[in-house]
């Protein structure tokens, strides 16, 4: 469609970019402010020697790391089915939930009987697959019951029932589990720092990093190199064609949502390794990250999920500090903004806004640019 | 006799899919706490009802499926009811040789209790062949003709809502002698619904249902056969009846009527806002308890005699100032969200209104705003000496905003631009071909909206005499859109209808209100794929589903959009 000059300078555009300046301006003020803290001159940046060390910036960047591969494994289930289906599975939070709730039963037996530091790479390794298996069936009986009957319905109907669906996992798990927090139990040989060429890094995030990647290599591996990988982008990049060339799409989609499951039930775990509890409602938070990383890669796009993923958890681990603790306003914020960490997910949901606004198709994708995304 | 082996396997699989829903209400607690809720005294409680509708239901779906005589019907129903009935009976066997309440913590020993029939593991067949008899009452209901089941089913539900709601009525019709006192003394005793009383409520609407159900014909050609002025006469009158008695609820009812009551009124300012965007505009918008939150703030600071109040302005004052803000904020809001379409923009929205919250909780703005500690000492509202002082003055206050604001929706709906809003739900292209200035149209939308939730937020913030902002999480927002879908998408009285069924009936029943979202979720499954159009349907909706299908239908949905591109 052509744009006259007129509409593309229209009270709208300059609002919006009014918009992305005013981001632009807030993230450099903070940075700046950051990095110059503590420094003898305005004009002289001198961050590694003020308040937050290299050592500060490195753990935050491993941290992010981390918490982005977990975001990073949950947004392949979000992106993979958008991909083939066109829907979010606005319940995909609460699979990554139940996969982690369900694995505490089993992660807290093996910690009553001494298994779990007695033989902790096969017991993380079990509860790992119990997490998945469950995951898995969750996110099969969600797809049979919540979204089948609904494929031909228009988009909200769908959307709705995965609303619907989300809340009903998380009040099941809340009936039958209780509302209070589940204390994870603790590997002993992850506690502690392990020094990676030098540097010291929390032994379980290397291994939530360790196991994350592994697993989206496995995924990646899976969707590139097998031939129901090959159905399953057969399927995404056309699906009417596809079926024509005689993909049974349903089995298609049945594997998508089990793989996804099985991703977001295997993150579910890593994340309860990081924050050593779980919750019936901890898996909405983390699903709509996982959703912004998503649409961040370019959704559809598995790759993309990945980047994305890892891409906010670094942001979100940075950025309080990096922006808002240097956000120093005269007479309001003398000292920036007192407690960052507390907008740590103004932060996210600003970035979800923002990339949804201004380039939906993501970093990685441009399939969906002009599509009625 | 003859049948095929498939048809029996699909009747037992029926049946354990219900046995497995009745081990869910059991393990998620509900049986258990429902139980507390005695609806015939010595016969039945909540929970137990809970169990029994399960199994009629599984006799019921089953029966209904196939042909055959009578006989393969209630050996139907049979079957399934026993399934049902071993479903639970494996969780009664589960139960009592490993210890299930390690993981699942309403396992308890009051829930075997009430399963096993007070029985622990022996009572295993019991429950297989009670299961059996229900299935075959729920196979029976399908063979009664129309004329039996309709008042069998309204005696029937009649009394279950009078048990269920048994204090409250004792309440309304307390007193020492009158009618009510009269009333009350024929049915209830002080501790509930006896059988006799529950025996006597049954045969009452029985009897009256099925003279209604032969007298109907006769009413309705008699009123046909008025002249139009009586008619009409006729309408206005049960008009005013209805608003007589609404009116008088909160004075009847007591301070807990009242309390819901605001509750649900301020249930249906929301949900007429957000019916605007979604049911008429077509907009999904998940965070649209923002606007409840602004309109809060809005009344809070200028009124609040407290340390961040900043006027100490009347209510009255800060209501309009509270509307226009909220209306502000919804263009605000729209503006930059604009281009967004279908599902991206209802996670956009959540994200927004997510930011809104966490921007009143956190520190930084706690100058201004209260930070988690909220804005305390609103005071209430006030009318030349007269105080709004609790929900039972309140209440009228709501129901003025609410008749209000939907008379406004109402001819909001029928003017041009609802016409165009619809024009924008079925699809913004071709609206926008029509010469519909989208960007004016969705901006509306989402400032009026705005407003109506403001309105709701402002006496909201009256109402409770403070602001706190974990009152606006997301849950809010998720509450209202699942009311307005199942009150129907675009239809003004099913937004009432919604606000009374799923905010209204949970604060009624307390003992409900754990199983609340749990609920929910399941009636936006059910709804979405059962009947899409609610309750209470829009008008042009209804005409729509009765029409035929118009040839060469466009058919939404993935395949379809692919099929264009």
């Amino acid at each position: 469609m052509q744009r006259s000059f007129l509409q593309r300078f229209s009270i709208v555009g300059l609002y919006l970019w009014g918009f992305r300046i005013s981001v632009l301006l807030i993230v450099l003020w903070g940075s700046f402010g950051t990095f110059q803290a503590g420094c003898p001159s305005v004009f002289t940046l001198c961050a590694f020697k003020s308040r937050y060390s290299a050592d500060v910036w490195l753990d935050l960047l491993v941290y992010g790391l981390s918490q982005g591969s977990v975001y990073a494994l949950i947004a392949l289930g979000y992106t993979m089915v958008y991909g083939i289906l066109r829907m979010i599975n606005f319940a995909h939070g609460d699979v990554f939930m139940a996969g982690a709730y369900t694995a505490y039963y089993l992660a807290a037996a093996f910690g009553r009987a001494g298994f779990l530091n007695r033989h902790p790479l096969l017991s993380l390794a079990a509860v790992l697959a119990l997490a998945m298996i469950t995951a898995m069936s969750i996110a099969l009986v969600l797809e049979r019951v919540a979204y089948r009957p609904l494929r031909r319905a228009p988009r909200l109907i769908p959307l709705i029932s995965a609303i619907g669906a989300s809340f009903f996992i998380e009040y099941a798990f809340r009936g039958f589990f209780g509302s209070g927090f589940q204390a994870y139990p603790e590997w002993q040989v992850f506690k502690g720092e392990w020094a990676i060429a030098g540097v010291g890094i929390l032994r379980t995030q290397a291994v939530v990093i360790v196991a994350a990647v592994a697993l989206m290599v496995v995924l990646y591996g899976f969707v590139m190199r097998t031939k129901t990988g090959t159905a399953m982008r057969a399927v995404s990049e056309d699906l009417e064609v596809a079926s024509l060339m005689g993909i049974d799409v349903d089995r298609v989609i049945v594997i998508t949502f089990a793989i996804g499951g099985a991703a977001a039930g295997a993150a579910g775990v890593l994340y309860a390794l990081v924050f050593k509890q779980v919750h019936f409602f901890m898996g909405f938070f983390p699903g709509i990250k996982a959703f912004t990383a998503a649409v961040l890669g370019g959704i559809g796009n598995i790759p993309g999920a990945m980047l994305g993923g890892v891409f906010l958890g670094i942001f979100e681990s940075m950025g309080p500090i990096l922006i808002l603790e240097g956000l120093r306003v005269p007479g309001i914020y003398p000292t920036g903004i007192p407690a960052p960490y507390q907008l740590k997910d103004v932060i996210a949901f600003t970035m979800l806004v923002m990339v949804l606004i201004f380039r939906p198709s993501g970093i990685l994708g441009e399939r969906l640019a002009t599509k009625k995304a | 006799m003859r049948s095929d082996r498939g048809s029996w396997g699909r009747v037992i699989s029926g049946g354990l899919i219900f046995g497995a829903a009745a081990v869910f209400v059991s393990l998620v607690g509900m049986v258990e706490a429902l139980g507390v809720r005695v609806i015939v005294i010595g016969v039945i409680d909540f929970g137990r009802l809970l169990l029994l509708l399960i199994g009629l239901g599984a006799g019921y779906q089953a029966a209904r499926r196939g042909g055959g005589g009578v006989l393969t019907a209630l050996l139907r129903g049979l079957l399934a009811g026993a399934a049902t009935g071993a479903g639970l009976a494996a969780l009664l066997v589960l139960g009592s040789v490993v210890n299930l309440r390690g993981m699942f913590i309403n396992a308890s020993p009051a829930l075997f209790e009430i399963i096993s029939f007070g029985r622990g593991a022996a009572g295993v067949p019991l429950v297989v062949a009670a299961g059996a008899v229900v299935g075959v009452l729920g196979a029976a209901a399908t063979l009664l003709p129309g004329t039996v089941r309709g008042p069998l089913g309204a005696g029937v539900t009649a009394t279950i809502v009078i048990g269920l709601f048994q204090e409250l009525l004792q309440i309304i019709l307390q007193g020492e002698e009158g009618v009510r006192a009269a009333i009350r003394q024929l049915i209830f005793v002080p501790e509930g619904l006896p059988p006799r009383g529950a025996l006597e409520v049954f045969v009452v609407v029985l009897v009256a249902s099925a003279l209604w159900r032969s007298r109907r014909p006769v009413v309705r050609s008699w009123i046909s056969k008025r002249p139009p002025r009586t008619q009409r006469l006729l309408r206005l009158l049960g008009l005013l009846l209805a608003v007589a008695v609404v009116l008088v609820l909160p004075a009847a009812g007591g301070l807990f009527i009242s309390q819901v009551l605001v509750l649900v009124g301020l249930y249906t300012l929301m949900g007429l806002g957000l019916n605007l965007e979604v049911g008429f505009a077509g907009l999904l918008d998940l965070g649209f308890v923002a606007f409840f939150a602004i309109g809060a703030y809005t009344v809070g600071l200028l009124t609040s005699t407290g340390q961040y109040g900043v006027a100490h302005w009347s209510f009255w004052a800060a209501v309009p100032v509270a509307l226009v803000v909220s209306l502000i904020a919804g263009f605000l809001f729209g503006l930059p969200i604009l281009r967004i379409r279908g599902d991206y923009l209802a996670i956009a929205t959540l994200g927004f209104g997510e930011i809104i919250r966490l921007l009143a909780l956190s520190d930084a703005l706690r100058p201004w705003f209260g930070g988690s500690q909220g804005i305390l000492a609103v005071p209430k509202p006030n009318i030349g000496g007269f105080e709004f002082s609790g929900p039972m003055q309140i209440f009228y206050i709501t129901l003025v905003s609410s008749a209000f604001i939907a008379f406004v929706a109402a001819r909001l709906r029928d003017s041009r631009l609802g016409r165009a809003w619809m024009a924008m739900r079925e699809d913004e292209d071709v609206a926008e071909a029509m010469g519909i200035n989208l960007i004016n149209v969705k901006l509306l939308a989402y400032g009026i909206g705005g407003a109506f939730a403001g309105m709701g937020g402002a006496i909201f913030a009256a109402l409770l005499g403070s602001i706190f902002p974990h009152s606006f999480n997301l849950l809010i927002s998720i509450n209202v859109l699942a009311l307005i879908i199942v009150g129907g998408m675009g239809s003004l009285p099913g937004v009432v209808v919604g606000s009374l069924f799923l905010v209204g009936l949970p604060e009624l029943l307390r003992e409900f209100s754990d199983f609340r979202f749990l609920v929910y979720g399941a009636a936006l499954i059910i709804m979405m794929q059962v009947k899409p159009a609610g309750l209470w349907p829009a008008a042009a909706v209804r005409r729509e589903l009765l029409k035929e299908e118009p040839v060469g239908a466009v058919t939404e949905g993935p395949v379809a959009e692919r099929a264009e591109a």
